[in-house]
C-alpha cells in the first residue's frame, strides 16, 4: 500500500501537448506510472508518444477509466482545469502549475469542498510512492522504496531531504509535495493522517517553511492524532519580516508564520526538528532504530 | 503588491468610496503649493509600503505651507524607518467625529475571505486582537457566494444605527475591490464618521495579488514607480526571486525552500546571507549567468554560495551559465559550488575543467555553507 498515488493509478495529464507536460509524462510513464490518456482543447484524435489525446476530461475518463489527474495548464486557465477535473468524477487531482492567481484558488477550494476530489497542489512537484507510481516531477532516481512517508511544502526541499534519506538506506512509502502557495489543496494535516493510517509507513517527515498556520494547525493535529513518529523540519529562520521568499505564501506577516514559532509548536507536540536536511536524515535513522 | 495609500485611495475613487482631497508632492515645493490649495492647513503622510506612519512621525498636521514644507523636506531627506521615501501625501482636514476600523483579507488559513469590524478606531489592530477580540467583528465569506447582506449587517451592528447605511455601502464596494482588481487585502483604518454624518476612508491599505497582475496591467504598471536597491532592480528586470538581506553570503540556489534552507545553514556555519535569489525550476544557461553576474555585482558580498538540486534543473547547464558569467565580469571574491541531481556529475566535471581560479567545489549543503561562510568571514577580516 501506498498513500495517493500506487499502482491503482490511472492519470490522466491536462496539458499535456505542452513542452513540460509532454516531458513530466513521458518521464513518469518511464517510471512505470499507468498513464492513460492526455486533454489538449482541441487536439483530439492525436496522440503523445501513444498517449491518446481528448479534448475534455469527461471524454478522457469515459474513454479509458482515468481515476487521476495531473495539471500542466498555464496559471490563468489551471483553476479552470481544476474544476473540469473535479466535475469529471476524479478522485485524486494533482496540479503542478505555479502562478495561479490566489482570488480562482479560494473559489476552488470553496467548490472542493461540496465533491469527491482530493486535490494536491497547486504549484507542488506532486506525488511520488517509490517502485510504484510517480505522478509529478519529483527526479524517480533519488528514491528508494521504503517506510517513511514524507510531506513538504518547498519541492526542492523533498529532493534534498529525500536524497539524504536515501543515502542513509532510509526508503520512502509516499513523498508528497503539498506546495507554496496560500490557498492550497492537502495540507499536513490530510498527510499526516494518510501515513497514520497506511500500513507501510512506519514514521512520517514534514517539512514546513514560513508563512501561514499549517505548521501550527500541524502540530496540534498530531499531539490528539498521530501516533506514529515525526520528524520536522522548517525552512526561513533567516527570512525577514513583510519580504515574499520566492514562495508566494512564503512571508512573516508581523509576528506571525515564523520559522522559531513553527518549529517551537511542532517541538511542543513532540516532534523531533532538525535544523538542517542533513540532521533530519540523522534523526529518522535514530527513531527507525 | 502593495500599494501606497494614495494609490489604493484612487482604487477607492474608482469604485465610489469616499476618500479626502489629497494630492502628492514629490518636493517640498509641491507640499506647500498642495497646502495653499487645501486651504492652508493639511496633513501630510509619508508614502511608504509599511505601517505605524503615526506612530513614527510619518503623519503631521500642519497649520501652514511653510511647515507643510518642512515636513515633506524632512521625510523625503531622512526616509521613513530606514525606508527610502519619493513622495508624500498632502491632504485636507476633516471634522472626525468618530474612528473606525474595517478590512477584508484573503484568509489563508480557511480558504475564503474575512471581513473585520470594530468601532474603536485608530488602533493597532493586531494589539486589539490580542487583548479584546471580542471588540472586533468577524465574518467569513465564501468567495462562490460572494458578500450578502447579512454579511454586511453583522458586521455594521457595532456602529450608530443613523451611520450603518452608509458604512454599509462602503463595505460592499471595498469587497468589490477583491474581486474586480484581485486584491487579498483591502483595509481602512480609520474609516471615519464625520461631523456632518458622511463616512470617508481617511487611510487605505490595498495589496495586490501578484500572481493576477496579468489581469491587471494598470496596477502592474505603479510597481515602476518603487524605490528599490539596484541589485534588486537588476534582479527584477532579469525575473530572477531576490530579496536583499544584510549579509556578505551572496547565495544562489534552486527552488525558494532549499534557498531558505541555505540561507538557515550558513546562518549556523557562523555567517550571514547577503540576499535570497532563486533561480526556479529549469534554469537556463543565461538565466545562471545572469544570477551570477547580479550577486557578484553587490559590493556587500564577501562570497558567494551556489546550492543547487537538480530535478527540471539541468547541473550541466548551471555549470556553464557559471563559467559564461565569470567570462563576462570578473569575480573578486571566492564562489563555493554545490551541484547534485540532474547531471551533476557532468556539471561537476565541467567546473574541473575550467578549473577557475576562484571556483571552489563542495560535495554536500552542510560542507558548502560552512566553506562559504568561513570564505566570507576571512574576506571581512583582510
Amino acid at each position: 500500500m501506498s498513500v495517493f498515488v500506487g499502482h491503482d493509478t490511472r492519470l490522466v495529464v491536462q496539458g499535456i501537448t505542452g513542452r513540460e507536460g509532454s516531458f513530466h509524462t513521458l518521464r513518469d510513464r518511464a517510471y512505470g506510472t499507468q498513464v492513460v490518456a492526455g486533454v489538449t482543447p482541441g487536439k483530439a484524435g492525436g496522440d503523445v508518444e501513444g498517449i491518446p489525446v481528448f479534448d475534455t476530461v469527461v471524454d478522457a475518463v469515459r474513454e479509458t477509466g482515468a481515476n487521476t489527474s495531473m495539471i500542466f495548464v498555464p496559471p490563468r486557465f489551471a483553476a479552470e482545469a481544476i474544476l473540469e477535473a473535479t466535475d469529471a468524477g476524479l478522485g485524486l487531482v494533482v496540479c503542478i502549475t505555479e502562478g495561479i492567481p490566489v482570488l480562482d484558488m479560494a473559489r476552488v477550494h470553496s467548490y472542493l469542498k461540496g465533491s469527491g476530489t482530493t486535490l494536491v497542489g497547486p504549484n507542488c512537484p506532486g506525488v511520488i510512492s517509490p517502485g510504484r507510481a510517480n505522478v509529478g516531477i519529483i527526479p524517480g532516481e533519488i528514491c528508494a522504496p521504503g517506510r517513511v512517508g514524507l510531506v513538504s511544502r518547498s519541492g526542492t526541499l523533498v529532493y534534498q531531504i529525500v536524497h539524504e534519506l536515501t543515502q542513509l538506506g532510509l526508503g520512502q512509502s509516499t513523498c508528497i509535495g503539498m506546495g507554496g502557495d496560500p490557498v492550497h489543496g492537502i495540507g499536513f494535516v490530510e498527510s499526516l493522517d494518510a501515513f497514520q493510517d497506511d500500513l507501510d509507513t512506519d514514521l512520517i517527515v514534514m517539512v514546513g517553511e514560513i508563512g501561514g498556520d499549517d505548521e501550527e494547525r500541524a502540530a496540534d493535529h498530531i499531539a490528539g492524532h498521530v501516533t506514529k513518529p515525526v520528524v520536522g523540519y522548517i525552512a526561513g529562520f533567516e527570512a525577514p519580516p513583510g519580504k515574499r521568499m520566492g514562495h508566494a505564501g512564503a512571508i512573516v506577516t508581523g509576528s506571525k508564520g515564523t520559522a522559531a514559532a513553527k518549529a517551537e509548536a511542532l517541538e511542543a507536540a513532540g516532534v523531533r526538528v532538525g535544523r538542517t536536511p542533513t540532521q533530519v536524515a540523522e534523526l529518522v535513522r535514530a527513531a527507525a532504530g | 503588491m502593495d500599494l501606497y495609500e494614495h494609490q489604493g485611495k484612487d482604487v477607492f475613487r474608482a469604485q465610489g468610496i469616499p476618500t479626502p482631497r489629497g494630492i502628492v508632492a514629490t518636493t517640498p515645493e509641491e507640499a506647500a503649493d498642495a497646502t495653499r490649495e487645501l486651504g492652508g492647513r493639511s496633513v501630510v503622510k509619508v508614502q511608504v509600503q509599511i505601517g505605524g506612519r503615526g506612530k513614527g512621525g510619518g503623519v503631521v498636521l500642519v497649520d501652514s505651507p511653510e511647515r507643510a514644507a518642512e515636513e515633506a523636506e524632512r521625510l523625503l531627506r531622512d526616509g521613513f524607518k530606514d525606508m527610502a521615501v519619493n513622495r508624500v501625501l498632502v491632504e485636507e482636514l476633516l471634522p472626525i467625529a468618530k474612528e473606525w476600523y474595517t478590512s477584508f483579507v484573503l484568509d489563508r488559513s480557511t480558504g475564503d475571505h474575512l471581513g473585520m469590524m470594530t468601532a474603536e478606531g485608530g488602533v493597532d489592530i493586531e494589539e486589539l486582537a490580542r487583548t479584546r477580540p471580542e471588540a472586533i467583528r468577524r465574518v467569513h465569506v465564501d468567495p462562490m457566494l460572494e458578500l450578502r447582506m447579512y454579511h454586511v449587517r453583522q458586521l455594521t451592528a457595532t456602529l450608530p444605527v443613523e451611520a450603518r447605511e452608509r458604512a454599509a455601502d462602503i463595505l460592499r464596494k471595498l469587497y468589490a475591490i477583491l474581486g474586480e482588481q484581485d486584491a487579498t487585502l483591502v483595509e481602512v483604518n480609520p474609516l471615519v464618521l464625520l461631523e456632518d454624518g458622511t463616512v470617508v476612508a481617511l487611510d487605505a491599505k490595498v495589496t495586490i495579488d501578484d500572481n493576477a497582475l496579468f489581469r491587471h496591467p494598470e496596477l502592474g504598471s505603479l510597481r515602476g514607480g518603487f524605490p528599490i536597491d539596484p541589485v534588486e532592480a537588476r534582479a527584477k528586470e532579469a525575473g530572477l526571486q531576490y530579496v536583499k538581506l544584510d549579509g556578505d553570503v551572496g547565495i544562489i540556489g534552486n527552488g525558494a525552500g532549499l534557498v531558505m534552507s541555505t540561507l538557515d545553514v550558513v546562518a549556523q556555519a557562523g555567517a550571514r546571507a547577503a540576499n535570497f535569489l532563486d533561480i526556479g525550476g529549469g534554469a537556463s544557461v543565461d538565466t545562471m549567468s545572469t544570477s551570477l553576474e547580479v550577486i557578484l555585482s553587490d559590493p556587500a558580498v564577501k562570497a558567494v554560495l551556489i546550492n543547487i538540486f537538480g530535478g527540471i534543473t539541468r547541473c550541466d547547464l548551471v555549470a556553464q551559465g557559471i563559467l559564461e558569467a565569470l567570462v563576462r565580469v570578473e569575480a573578486t571574491v571566492p564562489i563555493v559550488v554545490r551541484l547534485d541531481g540532474t547531471n551533476a556529475r557532468l556539471g561537476r566535471e565541467i567546473l574541473r575543467g575550467a578549473a577557475h581560479p576562484r571556483i571552489v567545489s563542495a560535495t554536500t549543503m552542510l560542507e558548502a555553507a560552512q566553506e562559504a561562510a568561513d570564505l566570507a568571514n576571512a574576506g571581512e577580516a583582510a
